[in-house]
This record gives structure tokens, C-alpha cells and sequence, in this order.
């Protein structure tokens, strides 16, 4: 065969490794997609609170599947069961895969026992997206959102997740944060398992 | 000799999805009901054991009789295969 190249041959297709598939994905065309996506959404819905939500049901699926895919292989099999576990994997691991870098800051809130943010300079999905001043605070982070809150969910985290802008001296636009709220039983095991 | 009696996949919340029984075990009627109660019986000790550990293949959770329950956990908790083995 003309170019075969050194490729290792598997008796056993079981034995094959997955696939590290196409790891670069144009960024016009995740634009395209993502700005339809939400302009399809507006004709939906009346409110914000609802397009919202229908954006964050969208990046739940998302969210969902990547956790498995990730957790097998990039993680070489090994499940995450500790609070802080799946908050730096999010943090690192599905902002690297998503977004090609990982995520700016992870902080603890100072407020709560049970609130924590991801902050974002530059939000990929909000690279192009402009909300008109009577939309409020309306926030197209809320896919992003909607991730998070798969991958936490689907490991077993629940928990409410919304995306916020925080201006900042000092920059143009204000930072995204993602604040992630568990809920009661995630603490009360953490507690447990001490 | 081992053979597995009894494969099933189960959600997230409890669900069977898939069922299969496989391996040279004898195949009687009532063994297959048999080997379901005590796969679900299982599946609470799953629940508390899956936070104990960051594995995703636990060996040998329960024991009934000569049958041996052992699981495969996988990141969003879907039991993938709950085994059932004669030992």
C-alpha cells in the first residue's frame, strides 16, 4: 500500500485504542453554528430567562457526553469522586479539550461554603456575540453554563450553574464567570468522606 | 472454572438497559430470575462503594452463595457490566 506508514496492527479490535479524533475544529464554523443555534432559540421563546435556559439544556447534553468520553481517554480510566477532583478536571481537562487552553481562575466564594467560579477573560462562545442593551444580562455563557452543569451532574455533582459578566478595571470587556452552586447532598458527602 | 451467568448494563438511575446471559453456566428459567434479584440487590452496595474509590473496575462487591457480583463504574455512574460468576 502506498504511504502505510509505521501503524501498529491490532489482532483484537478491542485492543485498538480510541481514536484521538480531529483535534482542531474551525472556529468561523463553531461561530456560524453556535449564532444560529441562539438565533433559532430567540424565535422559540419569549423571555430571556427562558432562551436562557434553552441554551443551558443545550450544553447539558454537550456536557454529559464529554465527561465520559474525557474520563476514558484522558484520564485513563479513572472516575472522579472528590469535590475538588471534578472541579480542577473541569477546570483543566474539558476547558483544554473545549476551548484549547484551560480555564483562567477557579476560586472558592467567600460568601458561601457551597459556591465556587471558573472565570473566563474571553469567553470562546461570546467571541462574537453581541447582546443589545434590552436584553440586560442576558449572558450566551449560559452553554457554557449548561456543560458544566452536565459534567457535574452526570459525575454525580449536582448542582446550579449560571454565567455572569464581571466588569473589570482595566479591560474592554468584562470577564465571564461561571458560578457553580452545589447542592446540599454534595456537601453533606464531602462531609463523609472527609 | 470461572463463566460469567449473567451481564447487565444499568443507568444512572436504576434502569437496566441491557441484559444478556452469557458463558457456559447452565441456563435454567428460574436461575435467570434468580440472577437479576441478586443483581439488584447489588446495586445498593454499588451506590456507597462507587464514592470510596476513584477505580472504575471493582472486583467482587457481593457474594451469594458460590455467585460473585463484580462491577465496572464508569465515569457517570452507568454500571456497565454486573457480572455474575461461579467460582
Amino acid at each position: 500500500m502506498i504511504g502505510a506508514g509505521k501503524i501498529k496492527q491490532y489482532s483484537n479490535i478491542l485492543e485498538k485504542p480510541l481514536s484521538k479524533g480531529k483535534q482542531e475544529v474551525s472556529l468561523s464554523a463553531f461561530a456560524f453554528l453556535f449564532s444560529e443555534l441562539v438565533q433559532y432559540n430567540q424565535t422559540q421563546v419569549d423571555n430571556i430567562s427562558e432562551l436562557e435556559r434553552r441554551l443551558e439544556d443545550a450544553g447539558y447534553a454537550v456536557g454529559a457526553r464529554v465527561l465520559e468520553l474525557l474520563c476514558h481517554r484522558d484520564k485513563g480510566n479513572r472516575r472522579e469522586t472528590r469535590l475538588l477532583g471534578i472541579l480542577s478536571f473541569v477546570h483543566s481537562t474539558v476547558w483544554k479539550v473545549l476551548f484549547g487552553k484551560v480555564a483562567d481562575s477557579l476560586e472558592k466564594g467567600t460568601e458561601h461554603e457551597d459556591e465556587y467560579m471558573i472565570s473566563e477573560k474571553d469567553l470562546l462562545v461570546n467571541k462574537f456575540i453581541s447582546v443589545p442593551k434590552d436584553m440586560g444580562t442576558f449572558n450566551c455563557g449560559a452553554f457554557v453554563a449548561g456543560i458544566v452543569r452536565g459534567v457535574l451532574d452526570g459525575a454525580g455533582f449536582p448542582a446550579v450553574v449560571t454565567a455572569h459578566f464581571v466588569p473589570m478595571e482595566g479591560l474592554q470587556r468584562p470577564r465571564t464567570t461561571i458560578l457553580i452552586k452545589f447542592a446540599e447532598e454534595v456537601l453533606q458527602r464531602e462531609a463523609r468522606l472527609g | 472454572m470461572t463463566s460469567t451467568a449473567c451481564f447487565i448494563i444499568v443507568s444512572r438511575n436504576d434502569i437496566p438497559i441491557y441484559e444478556a446471559e452469557v458463558g457456559s453456566a447452565a441456563k435454567r428459567a428460574e436461575d435467570a430470575q434468580l440472577h437479576q434479584f441478586i443483581l439488584h440487590a447489588a446495586l445498593d452496595i454499588v451506590q456507597d462503594l462507587a464514592w470510596t474509590t476513584s477505580a472504575m473496575f471493582l472486583k467482587a462487591i457481593d457474594r451469594f452463595n458460590d455467585l460473585v457480583v463484580s462491577v465496572y463504574v464508569t465515569a457517570g455512574h452507568i454500571l456497565l457490566h454486573i457480572e455474575l460468576t461461579f467460582i
